[in-house]
């Protein structure tokens, strides 16, 4: 792998809830390199976001580090943003949202020049040039937001975090608000500049044909944690956690065969009581007795990691008892 | 014996700044009982309009015309009090967003018994019965208890799965569902498509179902429409339209789908974005967008014409345009 631009260790975030304490994100380990993507999957509510938000300090760590090209991201506070961190930043879903109404869009985008060190001017030249990068045209710096469509609205988006040079993004569900040939476009866009700029990428998405389509690897999260991670292709071309095989035999393939997709009964646990052992056990069509009691980690099979003891094979597992 | 629903040459136009647009225009299909319809296209393609019109539900100001017909009885033109008596009854329907379908601050209880008593007069014990079978029949778990919830305490695939439990509590012969599951998750996805799959074949109950997702089509639908600016583009069987399509748009759409067989090959959006309401161009609408458009597609508007058996296409034959 090449040179890792942000690497998270142990990551663990808590939530409060009514008092009690919810581990969104339970001991994650990722690595991300320059010129990578990343696609991040998993069912709404096992940590997906979280993750995205803990990897460019929006949200406080209960354990473990996150570190941006040799240094901490320490958690924004009322402070500034210290200058060695512009270079991390993150896109987000909803266009319609995170995009001030009442600024032009270059102005948008000469913000995050001028964060970066640039003048006034210099942001606004750079705004156009931009623009350009995102496949829009030049003169849409003196437009506002609401005369985008969705897909033309996420451009712009980019274009703002592009406007610091970053050497790593963490993008969260960009495309999932998005029309499908809007989606196509917004996920050429990104696979791209990954490519052209060397950029570190995570993807965070629930689709994933999209994440097979443009990232180098992948990592399944279930209920806070990954549950396997590798290339891309191994990975989908044979699941081995029976998590990530139940994900890929439920996604509908559009080749007219009307075959149902496979189901996955029960939903995702809640965090604040997770399931003894496996945390998929519930839900597992493998699970043996075993199961609940071994909280198996991740451990290297058939050239991509998996957190499941069965499929291991391991006679003595490498999981501690929990509890 | 004819089709359950019959809609012919149905124009909806909406009032936009300069004037009527027209968001459906010139559609015609029917549906049987028993069988899953496709709707596809991009947003503003008119697919949501088309669903409303057959409720009575357009915008304010809008202007229909045309025909609807359920099981021989024309829709269109009838009161709102006629209305209420087979909205939910004969035709229910199911929205994007399962959490505004429900309401926040009545039990899930009363409202699925509410279509039973209104519409087929039961008591309320046996309502509360028949909710409780249906909470089971969408896999709801523990469904007494669930009944006495809100809609707040379950999880969106869950509320998906309730809002789909009250469109079918009257036991409707026609369900509308529009992108049911885009906001859900693919296993939660799965799980839907499967239970309208046995309801379609259990009950011989008709479901249009409203997406842009052509791999939920796939799975679903026998026959698929795939609509464009308010037109129909190209209709046919569902494994012809995507095996084989003919009109440059299904053609685009699917392209621009990731394939599994695919590999890493970058995905071909369409160039450009849907017209808006009001901006559709002349000719083809789809001409500006179109790989292989020409002189004449700016002109002529060109109208559905079969094909083949049982395939519309609204695309005037070209040796030009060969699909290898």
């Amino acid at each position: 792998m090449t040179e890792a631009v942000l690497e998270l260790a142990g990551v663990a975030v808590d939530y409060g809830r009514r008092g009690q304490r919810v581990r969104a994100l339970d001991g994650v380990d990722l690595t991300v390199g320059r010129g990578e993507i990343v696609g991040l999957v998993g069912e709404s509510g096992c940590g997906k976001s979280t993750l995205a938000r803990a990897a460019v300090g929006l949200e406080p760590l209960a354990t473990g580090t996150v570190t941006f090209e040799g240094h901490d991201v320490t958690p924004l506070g009322r402070r500034r943003r210290p200058q060695y961190l512009r270079g991390l930043q993150m896109v987000f879903q909803d266009p319609y949202e995170s995009l001030n109404p009442r600024r032009t869009v270059g102005e948008l985008i000469a913000d995050g020049v001028r964060l970066a060190g640039g003048s006034r001017k210099e942001g606004l030249s750079r705004a156009a040039e931009l623009l350009e990068r995102v496949g829009l045209p030049t003169t849409a710096v003196d437009s506002y937001a609401h005369e985008f469509s969705g897909g033309q609205r996420q451009r712009i988006a980019i274009a703002r975090t592009l406007a610091t040079r970053p050497s790593c993004l963490i993008a969260d569900e960009p495309i999932s608000a998005l029309d499908a040939s809007a989606q196509a476009q917004i996920a050429n866009l990104l696979s791209e500049l990954v490519d052209d700029a060397d950029l570190g990428l995570i993807l965070v998405s629930h689709d994933l044909s999209v994440v097979r389509q443009v990232a180098d690897r992948v990592a399944v999260m279930y209920l806070g944690r990954i549950v396997e991670i590798g290339e891309t292709e191994t990975v989908w071309a044979s699941p081995r956690h029976p998590y990530t095989e139940a994900l890929v035999a439920a996604i509908p393939h559009a080749d007219g065969a009307g075959l149902l997709p496979v189901d996955l009964p029960g939903d995702v646990p809640d965090p604040a009581n997770p399931p003894a052992g496996c945390r998929f056990h519930p839900r597992c069509p493998i699970a043996q007795d075993s199961c609940r009691e071994l909280d198996q980690r991740l451990a290297l099979v058939d050239g991509r990691e998996i957190a499941c003891h069965i499929r291991s094979g391991s006679a003595a597992p490498a999981g501690q008892p929990s509890g | 014996m004819g089709a359950l629903l019959q809609v012919d040459r149905l124009t909806v136009a909406l009032p936009t700044r300069s004037g009527y647009a027209n968001a459906v225009d010139d559609l015609s299909f029917a549906v049987d009982a028993g069988e899953v319809l496709g709707i596809a296209g991009e947003s503003g393609s008119g697919k949501t309009m088309t669903a409303l019109s057959l409720f009575g539900l357009l915008p304010h100001g809008a202007r229909v015309s045309g025909s609807i017909r359920l099981d021989g009885t024309e829709l269109l033109g009838l009161t709102s009090k006629q209305l209420r008596a087979i909205r939910g009854r004969h035709i229910a329907m199911v929205s994007q967003d399962p959490a505004t379908a429900l309401h926040p601050i009545l039990p899930i209880g009363t409202q699925l018994t509410e279509h039973m008593r209104y519409h087929l007069g039961v008591s309320k014990t046996e309502a509360m019965d028949r909710a409780a079978e249906l909470l089971r029949t969408v896999r709801i778990p523990d469904p007494e208890q669930a009944l006495r919830s809100y809609a707040g305490q379950f999880s969106g695939g869950m509320r998906q799965r309730i809002a789909i439990a009250v469109a079918l509590a009257a036991e409707p012969r026609l369900l509308v569902a529009d992108e049911p599951t885009t906001a859900l998750d693919v296993t939660v996805q799965a799980g839907i498509l499967r239970l309208l799959d046995r309801l379609c074949r259990e009950r011989g109950m008709a479901v249009i179902v409203i997406t842009h997702d052509l791999g939920v089509m796939s799975a679903t639908a026998r026959r698929l429409y795939v609509m464009y600016a308010g037109r129909l583009a190209e209709a046919g069987p569902t494994s012809e339209l995507l095996g084989r399509p003919r009109h440059p748009y299904t053609r685009g759409l699917l392209d621009a789908l990731p394939h599994p067989e695919a590999g890493g090959a970058p995905l071909v959006p369409i160039g450009g974005s849907p017209p808006s309401l009001g901006r559709v161009p002349a000719g083809c609408p789809f001409h500006p967008r179109c790989r292989y458009a020409q002189p004449s597609c700016a002109t002529d508007r060109p109208d559905p014409e079969l094909v083949a058996e049982a395939h519309l296409l609204a695309c005037p034959p070209d040796p030009l345009w060969e699909i290898p």
